[in-house]
């Protein structure tokens, strides 16, 4: 088919327009993963080992927010952003920042609930020897989260893989600016409404094999790691 | 490792105490005092409270009803007490970070851990285990790990439930061996088994437990010759108690 072989050049030929948009795509899932995830570990980790008056609904509505639409996401952050909103000082509208900020929004909760789980659990298999050993609060949780690296790669996955997927949230508060805010989602829908296949297949491919080799460095690492650490 | 004097927290004092869990009672109205010296022994069957007893007297379970003192009067747990546990969880990291990590939580200087980790492994025969996952480790190996992990924090009082349960007899024999190397530098070992052989290998003096309740206690050579309670002449002769 044309469109496909058109698509393999653009890839071939290393397309200048679909390498910056493959590297503003990265820059900004890979900044909001690590901003959720420096957000969402540790809450899920206090919420975990925490009892506290309003746990139960606080759980159920982070698991709820695991499935928060994109646009919902994008929307609140447009208004908190907007010039009218409470940080329209900041002056982010339609910037990559607005578009971590959102993403960031969107992947938190699924890394902080993903967390909580799995923290959970092992305080489950550690209590008694953690309690019997006499370690205070905070020792525990960094016990917890270090022991548990291995699972928690999977919950950085999920909200890695999240945000490379997204388009309704970083459309809104990015608005798909050529050059500027175009990321590999935004612009494969551009493109595919305009009838480019070419590059909306070109994007669509590279999209795939970003996700997979990001997928297979992180599964490579933890079962290495695990074969260490046992 | 140097002998050392009777430990803090000893007598360890229960009066009455019951333990219950919701309509059942665990243990039900416990008495009895354990003094310095050596070790106790619990022995009855399984699901007789032993190892309800041994969290109690850790300081990991607090009595419905009744009171427990450390030390005659003091209510909280001395510091420097450990419990190994029947199925010790093995933390994510290799046997040396396993000790080294009970060594940290116990105060011990990082300077002072290489040393303590490596004459901890050759205590319980792991000398040559150090980047082992411990995880990956057999059960007898996995509870020597656990041993070395409990006798790093230098406790005072040493819980052991069920130590041997399952193990093999080279295994239970380099168990055995080492709890009685403790127990000879004075650290006060409190034990739950099942197995009478153990018992007498071991123990100094015995309580035996029945349906949550110390039924008889006494010096072992005594309670294995002249057992008084019809339950006790009953487990000691093998017979199946319900």
């Amino acid at each position: 088919m044309p469109e496909n072989a058109s698509a393999l050049h653009l890839l071939l030929t290393s397309d200048p327009a679909l390498r910056e948009i493959v590297w503003l795509s990265l820059f900004v899932s890979l900044s909001a993963t690590l901003f959720a995830a420096l957000i969402g570990v540790p809450a899920g980790a206090l919420i975990a080992l925490t009892r506290f008056r309003g746990r139960e609904p606080l759980i159920v509505l982070l698991n709820a927010l695991m499935g928060l639409p994109p646009v919902v996401a994008g929307l609140v952050v447009f208004l908190a952003l907007s010039r009218s909103g409470p940080l329209g000082s900041w002056g982010l509208l339609f910037t990559p920042q607005a578009m971590i900020i959102a993403q960031t929004v969107l992947v938190a909760p699924i890394i902080a609930a993903l967390t909580r789980q799995t923290i959970e659990d092992l305080w489950m298999e550690y209590r008694d020897e953690l309690t019997a050993m006499n370690v205070a609060p905070v020792r525990r949780a960094i016990t917890l989260i270090a022991d548990a690296q291995f699972s928690l790669v999977t919950a950085l996955l999920a909200g890695f893989g999240r945000a490379t997927a997204e388009v309704g949230a970083i459309i809104i508060v990015g608005g798909n600016i050529d050059g500027f805010t175009r990321t590999m989602t935004t612009a494969i829908a551009l493109e595919t409404s305009k009838g480019e296949l070419p590059l909306a297949i070109g994007l669509g491919i590279v999209l795939m094999l970003v996700v997979f080799a990001i997928n297979a460095l992180a599964w490579g690492a933890r079962r290495a790691g695990e074969r260490l650490a046992g | 490792m140097s002998a050392r004097g009777p430990a803090d927290g000893l007598p360890i004092v229960f009066e009455d105490v019951e333990i219950r869990a919701g309509e059942v009672a665990i243990l039900d109205k416990v008495s009895i005092t354990i003094r310095a010296g050596a070790p106790t022994v619990l022995i009855g069957p399984n699901g007789s409270g032993k190892t309800t007893f041994l969290r109690a007297a850790m300081g990991l379970i607090a009595p419905s009803r009744g009171r427990i003192a450390w030390g005659g009067c003091g209510f909280q747990p001395p510091a420097r007490r450990a419990i190994l546990f029947q199925r010790p969880v093995m933390l994510r990291r290799s046997v040396a970070g396993n000790i080294d990590y009970a060594l940290a939580s116990a105060g011990v200087a990082r300077a002072e851990r290489a040393q303590r980790i490596s004459e901890l492994r050759a205590l319980v025969g792991l000398a040559g285990f150090a980047d082992r996952p411990a995880r990956a480790l057999s059960g007898g190996e996995q509870q020597r790990v656990a041993l070395a992990r409990v006798l790093a924090r230098d406790p005072g009082i040493l819980f052991l439930d069920e130590p041997t349960a399952s193990l093999d007899p080279s295994a239970t024999r380099a168990i055995e061996e080492v709890v009685r190397a403790t127990a000879a530098r004075g650290v006060k070992i409190v034990m739950a088994t099942h197995d009478l052989g153990e018992a007498r290998r071991v123990s100094g003096e015995i309580a035996f437990m029945h349906r949550g309740r110390i039924v008889e206690t006494g010096a072992a050579g005594a309670f294995f010759a002249n057992p008084v309670t019809d339950e006790a002449r009953r487990f000691i002769a093998g017979d199946l108690l319900e």
